[in-house]
């Protein structure tokens, strides 16, 4: 699970990049003030692993970039962080300062910040094998990490929930038991990005749908909630991720790009906004 | 002993030893007539791993003096029932513990899958009561005679993975074998895996890289979708010194298949992709071979 925290300031946070100050504060969440200045949260979940969930966090904050947003990223995956390398930020230290972890900034003009475990790792091929109490965050699947993320990030409410799958029923089917847990926890849902959607093969532009198709669909419609997009197999996405390079900007013509914009404008129209 | 305030911790501590101690002879019992046991393993989610899991489990199963057993402990996310085209099936309890869905005749399945009353449920359990159902369905289980027991695994190393490993630890797992893409971001998952392995002493049999090349139906020219920026796990096995056994391209075959519950092994026999399981399939076979269970003597109890 990521949650993506669009961090239009109202005025109440310091100025970021101040040398005197820490920036915004991604840290013990149970502290007030410490997201007082985060008008958005957004978890996004899938419920089946792979699905591109980092992907698609990752791209959303970074069409939030573009749309002249400050972006701030959790990645609360403790088994397999990805996002550091997605942002070229893997090998940052984290530092501490009074009021918890200060995040990574991944930009010089510093308006997407993150904070990782990936960051807490000294070996990049440690395994980390974290048993009961020690994790208080979560990775896919639906379990006691999932409930603790939530019910942490619970009183800096409303959160909006971002669900992803793949064209395939067995990932719907996962992601059904997903839409479950939010409706039990009372997470409002933005609405499901069906990932993977199809390939355009470049040499000849047939279209195949590798990893099946319309999954996305039914499961929206199945669930009552908004359908945001499907995002296409794009080798250039893959590739920029790989290589933490910024997709939105530098690959408008690519096949996804128009995909990734349209999801990202319907989050900034539909997450619900903190009243403040 | 602890009077009407209940144990001590020591005594607690004690007591949860010995009842994991007396747990793991016991899965090692009921596992005895289960002569080869492979764990499937990745670091990542969404690499295939399930999907291999069933594939080896029908592979095997082509053979009908083969007898094989399919265990799905993915207890948030049981793929395998739905791409054995086993939804919707129960579990029944008889006198010598849990029956397994039988597919075929010489093809058991058992998943937490099963256990759900509707697919929309969700399984939110606590770390002991999923250590509970891994315990219980590798000890109660009734698997009869197997030649084979494929135990598919949640991604990542989590309790999950700890719990089975411990729990098998006295009954002779043969090896794992660890599911990849090309993908960097991937692999990176995948040495991790391989750490784990090597911290609880568990052989790796080999890696097998899934999703690997895309071949167009139409002009059969070949993309790869997810490229080997690192020189994907050809580059990782050479590193580390461990067997590649095969890479499978990217089939819209394979996904139709699982959706339908059955195997593509069978739909599309002669597609590239059916061929690379097919020359896995051999290879975890012969290195199964080269593994015989040791004659153990029997103590009286």
């Amino acid at each position: 699970m990521s949650a993506c925290f669009p961090l239009e300031s109202a005025g109440s946070q310091p100025p970021l990049g101040s040398s005197t100050t820490c920036g915004p504060r991604v840290s013990e969440l149970t502290e007030a003030g410490n997201l007082a200045g985060v008008q958005h949260i957004i978890l996004v979940l899938s419920g089946k692993g792979g699905v591109g969930k980092s992907t698609i966090s990752t791209e959303l904050a970074l069409a939030l970039r573009h749309a002249g947003k400050k972006v701030g990223i959790l990645d609360v995956d403790l088994c397999g962080p990805s996002i550091p390398r997605m942002l070229r930020a893997q090998g940052r230290a984290v530092h501490q300062c009074d009021g918890g972890w200060v995040p990574v900034y991944v930009d010089q003009e510093q308006s997407i910040c993150l904070m990782s475990v990936g960051f807490l790792l000294e070996n990049p091929d440690e395994a980390v094998v974290w048993r009961g109490p020690k994790k208080n965050d979560t990775p896919p699947g639906t379990s006691d990490e999932h409930m603790a993320t939530v019910d942490a990030l619970r009183p800096y409410g409303p959160l909006g929930a971002l669900v992803v799958t793949t064209p395939q029923a067995v990932s719907v089917g996962d992601v059904r038991r997903e839409l479950t847990f939010c409706r039990k926890t009372g997470l409002r849902v933005l609405g499901v990005v069906e990932n993977m959607s199809g390939f355009v093969c470049p040499h000849c532009a047939e279209c195949t749908s590798i990893f099946s198709r319309g999954g996305g669909e039914e499961l929206a419609s199945h669930a009552g909630v908004p359908f945001l997009g499907s995002v296409p197999l794009d080798p250039e996405l893959t590739k920029s991720l790989e290589e933490g390079r910024d997709f939105i900007r530098e690959f408008p013509e690519s096949p996804a790009f128009p995909a990734l914009l349209s999801i990202a404008q319907k989050v900034l129209i539909e997450a619900p906004a903190r009243v403040p | 002993m602890g009077g009407a305030g209940g144990l001590s911790d020591s005594d607690r501590q004690w007591s949860e030893e010995a009842f994991s101690r007396r747990t793991i002879e016991e899965i090692k019992e009921k596992l005895k007539t289960v002569k080869h046991k492979i764990l499937v393993l990745s670091g990542k989610g969404g690499v295939g791993k399930s999907t291999f899991s069933a594939h080896l489990a029908h592979g095997l199963a082509e053979d009908e003096n083969t007898q094989v057993a399919l265990l799905d402990i993915d207890i948030c996310g049981p793929s395998i029932p739905k791409m054995m085209g086993l939804e919707g099936e129960q579990v029944h309890q008889s006198g010598s513990g849990w029956s397994p869905v039988f597919l075929e005749d010489n093809l058991g399945v058992m998943s937490v899958g099963f256990l759900l009353s509707s697919p929309d449920d969700a399984v939110i359990w606590r770390g002991p009561k999923k250590n509970g159902m891994i315990k219980q369905f590798l000890r109660d289980v009734d698997w009869g005679e197997v030649d084979y027991l494929i135990v598919d695994t949640p991604p990542g190393t989590s309790d999950e993975h700890l719990s089975a490993v411990q729990y098998l630890s006295a009954a002779h797992v043969d090896g794992a074998v660890i599911i990849t893409t090309p993908q960097e971001v991937s692999l990176q998952d995948v040495r991790k895996e391989i750490s784990f392995c090597h911290k609880v002493k568990l052989p790796i049999i080999g890696v097998v890289e899934n999703m690997s090349v895309f071949v167009c139906p139409k002009c059969k020219k070949e993309s790869q979708i997810f490229p080997p920026t690192t020189g994907g796990a050809e580059v990782l096995c050479q590193d580390l010194k461990i067997p590649l056994l095969g890479k499978v391209p990217l089939d819209p075959h394979i996904g139709k298949s699982c959706d339908k519950g059955q195997s593509f092994l069978i739909d599309a026999p002669d597609s590239p992709a059916a061929l690379a399981y097919r020359g896995i399939i051999q290879k975890i076979q012969e290195f199964c071979g080269l593994h015989q269970p040791k004659e153990e003597h029997l103590i009286s109890s």
